[in-house]
């Protein structure tokens, strides 16, 4: 066991854990953050996309004991009060079917928004598509994904 | 997953150290690999030595054409680094297409070469550009270090600490990804410089990453796509599976490497 301590969606967290407890497992099991989700074992499909000191990460391929001393945020925090731009325009343009990628998708969606932004890139569709390469859809054919992602990067 | 002891590394100093004393220590670097692995129970170390943060294998650095990179840094920071870019784009254009966007926030130059799994990309560069691959004991040249599909020189507790390379005049990685995992189903880098003409291929060989020598000859009196017409790769040494067979993959070495030249100019 080992003393793991994080900054969650703002606010200071800690426990002790087992070492191979997974980044994902500490969220759901422990902190009761049930938004991020699981849907592989291997790595592939991005549902538990979360945003560790700034930067999309598989929760489920990283230990918690890795993430200490880190900043995360999930899904659950990255509303403020309103609906973020880039929810909003998951519900605007219809960007989910069954809702279970949705999560990893606007956590990664989120992320790529932030990095064209900073790099002064164009993020067009084509982009979006090479972008959105980790996270899977078994629904939606991604064609509303895409469209949202489109609609959230100009309103961010 | 079963249970293991994780440690944090200051240094590769302090990584072998923290290995040695362990029962059956494992370096952990981004865990794209490992983790999956041993969530799989495909491997159980005793312990986990985890050398993300250590201070003396990150960083880049560039002086005149020698390119340094550190064993810890991501696929993400060697893809955004404007130094290499100006020196050798082609290997921020191959580290900016593995996997994606979360793995290359984690994944390592480091961990890939340490894996040499083949179907990895930075075997292929590594290889082509002639690299030498620095470790906490001694150098070694790329060409002594790939030794076979998942295997390597590296002796049981030895850390990749950095790489280094001199950047060639002209370089190029074409990629085919297999469209379901992405990896390379062949990946050709091909780099030329004034001691001649390297071509490294990954993906595509039943012993993991190779040189074509027949490609290199041909390249190396003539650097353009239409000399490659005439040579070709042994289809008797290609993969053969479910995604393409032998003589598939010995044409698709044939196409990418032509593409390669091509992007190199
Ligand atoms: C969904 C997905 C897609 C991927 N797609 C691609 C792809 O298209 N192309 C590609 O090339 N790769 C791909 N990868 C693999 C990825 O690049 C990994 O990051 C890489 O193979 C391993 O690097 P790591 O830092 O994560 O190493 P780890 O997983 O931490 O370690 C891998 C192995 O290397 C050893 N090791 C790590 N660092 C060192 C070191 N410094 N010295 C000695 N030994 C060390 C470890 O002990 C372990 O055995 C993919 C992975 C995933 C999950
Ligand atoms: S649950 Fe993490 S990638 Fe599938
Ligand atoms: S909406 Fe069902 S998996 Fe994407």
């Amino acid at each position: 066991m080992t003393t793991v301590s994080m900054t969650v969606n703002g606010k200071a967290v800690s426990a002790d854990v087992e070492d191979r407890t997974l980044l994902v497992d500490y969220i759901r099991e422990h902190l009761r953050l049930t938004g991020t989700h699981v849907g592989c074992d291997t790595s592939q499909c991005g549902a538990c996309v979360v945003h560790v000191d700034g930067k999309a990460m598989k929760a489920c391929t990283m230990l918690a004991v890795t993430a200490d001393g880190a900043d995360v945020t999930t899904i659950e925090g990255v509303a403020n009060g309103d609906l973020h731009p880039m929810q909003k325009a998951f519900n605007d343009n219809h960007g989910l079917q069954c809702g279970f990628c949705t999560p990893g998708m606007i956590m990664s969606g989120i992320d790529m928004v932030n990095r064209y932004k900073a790099d002064g890139k164009t993020l067009d569709e084509t982009a979006i598509r090479h972008e959105l390469e980790g996270n899977i859809c078994r629904c939606t054919g991604y064609h509303n994904i895409v469209k949202s992602i489109q609609q959230a990067a100009g309103e961010m | 997953m079963h249970n293991t002891k994780y440690h944090k590394a200051g240094s590769a100093a302090d990584a072998a150290s923290l290995l040695s004393g362990a029962d059956d220590g494992t370096v952990l670097a981004g865990g794209q690999t490992l983790i999956p692995t041993m969530k799989a129970r495909l491997a159980a170390p005793s312990d986990l030595v985890d050398v993300s943060c250590a201070s003396d294998m990150r960083g880049i650095s560039v002086s005149g054409n020698t390119v340094t990179i550190g064993a810890a840094m991501t696929h993400a920071e060697v893809a955004g680094s404007s130094e290499v870019r100006a020196i050798c784009p082609a290997i921020c254009d191959l580290a900016s297409n593995i996997g994606d966007p979360a793995v290359r926030n984690r994944g390592t130059l480091g961990g890939s070469v340490a894996n040499n799994d083949p179907a990895a990309d930075y075997p292929a560069a590594m290889l082509a550009l002639g690299a030498t691959i620095k470790t906490n004991t001694r150098d070694i040249a790329a060409d002594d270090f790939f030794t076979g599909m998942f295997d390597t020189a590296l002796d049981e507790g030895e850390i990749i600490t950095s790489v280094s390379f001199t950047a060639p005049s002209k370089g190029a990685y074409a990629k085919f990804p297999n469209p379901a995992s992405r990896y390379a189903m062949c990946g050709v880098f091909v780099a030329s410089t004034d001691a001649g003409v390297r071509v490294a291929v990954t993906g595509a060989g039943s012993d993991g990453v190779f040189r074509a020598g027949d490609m290199e000859a041909a390249l190396g009196s003539d650097f353009s796509a239409s000399a490659l017409d005439g040579a070709t790769v042994d289809a008797g040494d290609m993969l053969s599976d479910l995604h393409g067979d032998g003589v598939y993959r010995a044409n698709l070495v044939k196409v990418m490497a032509k593409r390669a030249v091509t992007a190199a100019g």
